[in-house]
């Protein structure tokens, strides 16, 4: 639970930056060009809002972290997003699942922080918003092309659905009640996220799928083991070479 | 931003700076250029705003700023980003708006409230031979900014500047 308007927005932070890094990793894999376009597009907004994020967690923790030093030089269990953006996605299906409960949520979230009581966060989403209305609408297009597409394509969108579900519950862990009229909490963002995902789902002839939630746990910092694999991949060249700019 | 004295010769200036992506527009056509200040000290203080959080092209932006502003004698420059308030293609001005159809990039429509989860997009006009019969391709393009369209008159591919 964040205590803390340096936690609360680091953890902001952190889910996009981790969501991101997946993004990125479909650069050149994607099933079309448009595709891998689309995604790397996606990825950059997020890597933008990330960035903002960190900065200004840096300056809220006052130690004179920088963005890049909050990125590239914290371990895994220093670091707060949520396990369902950490996860590997290499199928496509997965990817578009994912954004869709992402972004939504995202956009529910930034849309609340517009008329946050703290200018910063206020601004950073007001600019995010924009964005992730259409990433919101990428990932509706795709899953409706899926879903009710062919029968291969709608079993794989079923089953995508049914691996990032447990992990859709953690997004709404609720936070500390003394941030107050400053942030929003995650927990009143459940409604309407799911409201708007599940019409997409029926829409689309899939089934919202009935599964326990997972252990959760990373707001507090316990993650999966996807997680260190992908920082090793992040971190390696600011950790290797301290300083390097180019 | 309202206590400062815009002066025009700093503005002017920085004013002339271009996009590094979209080249035939300016930082003042894009409307991006927020406010430019100078003193008596040679100094000279400009605020811009990115046009997406990601934007990677502020860094060469700031850059050009600078060096184009010392060029001209100013003995020191600051850039200053500002995200509030958030940057709309509705600031675009009309003359940035010509210059990128005369590029061949199809100028944004006017920002509508976009809800549910499908929204209607109204057709774009083909910057080439001007047809309505045109279906978009990609919703993402080369730059952040961008959109895919293809004309379905003359065949030929094109890029929207798509409504933020």
């Amino acid at each position: 639970m964040n205590t803390s308007l340096f936690g609360y927005t680091l953890a902001l932070a952190d889910d996009a930056l981790v969501s991101a890094q997946r993004m990125g990793w479909w650069i050149s894999r994607a099933p079309e060009l448009e595709e891998d376009v689309a995604l790397a597009n996606i990825g950059l907004d997020q890597l933008g809002q990330a960035r903002l994020l960190l900065g200004y967690a840096g300056e809220l923790e006052g130690e004179g972290r920088t963005e890049d030093d909050l990125a590239y030089l914290r371990d895994d269990r220093e670091f707060r997003n949520v396990q369902l953006v950490e996860r590997p996605m290499t199928d496509f299906g997965v990817a578009m699942a994912r954004l869709l409960v992402f972004a939504t949520y995202q956009l529910h979230l930034y849309r609340s922080l517009t008329v946050s009581d703290d200018a910063r966060l206020a601004a950073v989403a007001a600019k995010a918003v924009k964005e992730v209305t259409y990433h919101v609408d990428h990932a509706s297009r795709w899953v409706l092309r899926l879903g009710d597409g062919t029968d291969e394509s709608h079993r794989r969108m079923q089953a995508a659905l049914d691996a990032e579900w447990p992990f859709v519950d953690e997004l709404f862990t609720p936070c500390h009640p003394s941030l107050g009229g400053r942030v929003t909490d995650p927990s009143a963002l459940r409604e309407p996220t799911l409201t708007d995902v599940s019409r997409v789902i029926a829409q689309a002839t899939l089934t919202v799928p009935a599964v326990s939630p997972a252990l959760g746990g990373g707001r507090e910092g316990l993650h999966t083991e996807h997680l260190g694999f992908l920082l090793a991949e992040m971190q390696h060249l600011h950790r290797s070479h301290p300083g390097a700019t180019w | 931003m309202s206590t400062s004295q815009t002066m025009p010769r700093a503005r002017e200036i920085a004013a002339t700076v271009l996009d590094p992506e979209l080249p035939m527009v300016t930082i003042e056509d894009l409307g991006i250029l927020r406010d430019v200040t100078e003193d008596d000290q040679g100094r000279a203080h400009v605020t811009i705003t990115p046009t997406y959080s990601g934007c990677p092209a502020m860094e060469t932006i700031r850059e050009d700023i600078v060096s184009s502003l010392e060029l001209a004698g100013y003995q020191r420059v600051d850039v200053e980003f500002v995200l509030s308030p958030a940057w709309s293609t509705d600031d675009l001005t009309e003359e940035g708006r010509e210059k990128l159809a005369r590029a061949g990039i199809a100028p944004p429509g006017p920002v509508r409230a976009r809800e549910g989860p499908v929204p209607l997009t109204l057709s774009v006009r083909c910057p080439q031979c001007d047809s309505l019969d045109t279906r978009e391709s990609s919703r993402f393009g080369s730059t952040a900014c961008k959109s895919l369209w293809v004309c379905g008159a003359c065949r030929e591919p094109f890029d929207h500047f798509k409504a933020l």
